[in-house]
């Protein structure tokens, strides 16, 4: 497999390693880090690449692993990494920021969650995988995926609520 | 759209029990501008998805750096190799001189002990030239 090959296909998932590595991460640049670090691995990997079922899976299986071992070593370290993604907001009107604060509220709340039900919203509700694919990436039973989304989605709910009527009732 | 339709399918999807085709329909819905007030919560969670699905990596994927350092590699292992033989030899030379020198002393001292035993066995002879004129003198007279 040459180069040109690897790319075609990897790039099709490599934003989806992103976003579930920043999920975990939070930052931007260690959710780059680990997304260029998943790639290498694959790419020295790549006399197997045929081997694998579903690359892409496999892939996002890693990128968790990855993840999780980041994390490990930051605690270890008693480090945390932390999120500071500028953005310039100078010229929005009030609307739009209030709408972006609220959007950016959705991102809070699912940062609160157990990674584990933070990881399986993430690709559920943005990556939009069937639950078979979740269960396999995850190496969970279908079952507790559901189980664990809907735990998710209702916390979710009720935080937005309670953000929602604040003032109200 | 329903509505009584899309608060069933809430309902279903907090249970998560939607299909992947349900779950695109509720985004739908919630993207439009006419959402229902007492659903309103609801529309950041599903614009929030939509937006964060197209969040991307700016950085580039750089997967040569790897091939180069195997190239220096060899590189630096056949400089190392060479700088090895030449060193190896070097210190080859030294030890074979040093052999041949230290061969050459010990042959040396031993021809030296040598000569010195051989001239003390020529002064003793020099005894026995004497016993032989005193004898030949004595036997001179004899005759």
């Amino acid at each position: 497999m040459n180069q040109t090959a690897f790319l075609n296909l990897v790039l099709p998932f490599k934003d989806k390693l992103y976003r579930l590595a920043k999920r975990l991460l939070v930052s931007n640049e260690e959710a780059e880090d680990a997304t260029q670090e998943i790639l290498l691995k694959l790419w020295s990997n790549k006399t197997k690449i045929g081997s694998y079922k579903n690359v892409e899976a496999f892939a996002m299986t890693m990128t968790k692993n990855y993840c999780f071992d980041r994390l490990k070593s930051k605690q270890a370290q008693n480090l945390r990494i932390v999120h500071s993604n500028y953005k310039d907001e100078s010229i929005e009107l009030q609307k739009k920021i209030e709408h972006q604060d609220s959007l950016d509220w959705v991102g809070k709340l699912m940062q609160q969650l157990p990674s584990q039900q933070r990881m399986i919203m993430q690709l559920r509700d943005i990556e939009q995988y069937e639950f078979s694919d979740i269960a396999k990436v995850l190496e969970m039973k279908e079952t507790a995926v559901r189980v664990n989304l809907s735990r998710a989605r209702k916390t979710i709910r009720e935080q937005l609520i309670k953000k929602h009527n604040y003032g109200i009732k | 759209m329903e509505l009584n339709n899309i608060e069933k399918l809430i309902e279903k999807y907090l249970e998560a029990e939607t299909s992947i085709e349900e779950e695109k329909e509720l985004r739908s819905y919630f993207s439009s501008p006419n959402v229902a007030p007492h659903l309103k919560q609801y529309k950041y969670l599903f614009q929030y998805f939509t937006i964060a699905k197209n969040e991307t990596s700016n950085k580039s994927v750089t997967l040569k750096t790897r091939k180069i350092n195997f190239k220096w590699l060899t590189v630096a292992a056949s400089f190392i190799l060479a700088i090895g033989f030449y060193t190896f030899s070097e210190v080859k030379n030294n030890n074979q001189e040093k052999e041949a020198l230290q061969a050459y002393f010990q042959t040396k001292e031993a021809l030296q002990l040598l000569s010195s035993n051989f001239n003390t066995g020529t002064e003793k002879m020099l005894y026995l030239n004497k016993f032989d004129n005193t004898k030949n003198q004595i036997f001179k007279t004899n005759h």
